[in-house]
């Protein structure tokens, strides 16, 4: 499946978002591995809450650094998660 | 920048109810070495200096993890201090109540093992009737919202179950299958000629892997660790040497995997002594083969040092009897007919080979082999 603009994405109840204090990142954590976020990334994850749609991600993204057309490396920062098991899309 | 940790594996003790004959802890494990457990107060400071450390990733082992009182405790602390906790464990007598407790706790992951697809099989090789135990924790754990890994070791006498292990963890909903092919360290080199597989069993295997893989997509991870005698380059072990894993020992010790603690021309060093972060950074078994400075040719001019970095120290101490040497596995060693022999030992033999099984009262009569001078000894 992919991010399309209605899609509720959901983090994978495995994966846990956490800070990671002596490299100065976050990360995403989940068994026997770990992902590197950058700080949109985090910003990203942080904003699937289950609630806000693909498009309500884009939206508060877009509104927050008043910039147009980040819609399609959301998308593909989603589908690389899901791709990994860590996001789910629901409705 | 210089490496930290990412994973500790915590070993809380040597005690297990299983007594399977590949058991990764040390052949000596009933002995004086490991016998005075680090106390709840220690553990949590462990854990607290692991993650001022660096380290993201507990792993709650042993023997048996459950077999600890104070598990909840410290689970609890560690998960207080953001690490992401897994349990591996045998679930022998692991109740539901338990387990919920555990998730109470904070335990993101649980991690149980199998021997085998069916009760008959899988009781044979643990030595001991667990497998009703482990279904019921399986269903148990899914029940609670775990994330479930099956963990199995493969070997000769399990490899022809794959495809139904595999089965078995897609109908228990499980995320992740881990088939780990039997590395030689611990019990498992001592039943080193029971245990090998042939190369017909590893190719069967592999093929129903890559098929069920395909089947299954991201449904099931399906985990396949490298049977590395059968391989032609040594695994890139441990992701180098004292690069981001380190393993305490119930005792305290601390070892850069949970193998080198048979490495005698180590010296490991104890959290009751020194703070983890001196450990990580000034003890010799840390430094000793960190980088590349240690490597002897052909690693040295190879450039496949970078990706292997030489191999596994423990595998080259134990077979080719100096812990500073290329990997035997590897087919440029000069030790790499050792391999050869084993492997092809295995497959001109007949019939079945006994293995000796993981318990206390073998332990202690095998106490002199722990040197690694029991394989020489062994022919």
């Amino acid at each position: 499946m992919t991010a399309t603009g209605p899609a509720v994405p959901r983090l994978h109840p495995k994966a846990r978002l956490q800070h990671d204090g002596v490299r100065g990142r976050d990360v995403l954590l989940y068994p026997e591995g770990l992902v590197a976020l950058n700080p949109t990334g985090a910003e990203i994850v942080a904003l699937c809450d289950g609630v806000r749609s693909v498009a309500d991600v884009v939206t508060t993204l877009e509104r927050r650094y008043g910039s147009k057309g980040v819609e399609h490396d959301v998308t593909a920062f989603l589908d690389g998660l899901a791709a990994k098991g860590l996001v789910t899309y629901g409705s | 920048m210089d490496p930290k940790p990412l994973w500790l594996l915590a070993e809380l003790t040597y005690k297990c109810p299983l007594q399977c004959p590949y058991c990764s802890n040390p052949l000596d494990f009933a002995g004086p070495r490991f016998r005075r457990e680090l106390s709840t107060a220690e553990w949590c400071r462990v854990f607290r200096e692991a993650k001022a450390l660096g380290v993201l990733q507990l792993g709650l082992s042993g023997g048996e993890p459950t077999l600890r009182a104070d598990l909840e405790d410290l689970i609890r602390e560690a998960r207080g201090l953001g690490l992401y906790t897994s349990l591996i464990t045998s679930a022998y007598r692991l109740t539901k109540e338990r387990l919920a407790a555990l998730r109470a706790a904070g335990l993101d992951h649980v991690q149980i093992s199998i021997q085998g697809a069916d009760a008959e099989l899988s009781d044979a090789v643990a030595g001991t009737t667990s497998y009703r135990d482990k279904i019921a924790a399986y269903q148990y754990t899914r029940e609670l919202g775990f994330p479930l890994t099956v963990n199995v070791v493969l070997h000769r006498r399990n490899l022809h179950q794959v495809e139904a292990l595999i089965r078995l963890a897609e109908s228990l909903g499980a995320e992740r299958i881990e088939l780990a092919n039997t590395q030689f360290y611990g019990w498992a080199l001592h039943n080193r000629d029971a245990l090998m597989p042939t190369k017909d069993q590893l190719d069967d295997a592999w093929r129903v892997v890559q098929r069920e893989r395909a089947r299954l997509g991201t449904a099931l991870e399906i985990v396949w660790v490298l049977p590395d005698y059968h391989e032609q380059y040594p695994k890139p072990c441990m992701g180098g040497w004292a690069r981001a894993y380190m393993t305490v020992t119930p005792a305290g010790e601390v070892w850069p995997c949970h193998a080198a603690g048979r490495i005698t021309t180590l010296t490991f060093d104890n959290v009751r002594d020194h703070p983890l972060d001196w450990i990580w950074e000034h003890s010799d078994a840390f430094t000793r083969f960190r980088g590349d400075a240690w490597m002897p040719e052909p690693c040295r001019s190879c450039p496949r040092k970078t990706h292997d970095f030489g191999g596994c120290r423990c595998q080259a101490f134990l077979v080719a009897g100096d812990a500073g040497l290329t990997d035997p596995v590897c087919s440029l060693s000069p030790h790499r007919h050792l391999i050869d022999a084993a492997v092809a030992a295995v497959e001109s033999a007949a019939g079945v080979v006994e293995w000796t099984y993981r318990a206390a009262p073998a332990s202690r009569a095998l106490a002199p082999f722990r040197d690694g001078t029991g394989l020489a000894a062994k022919g």
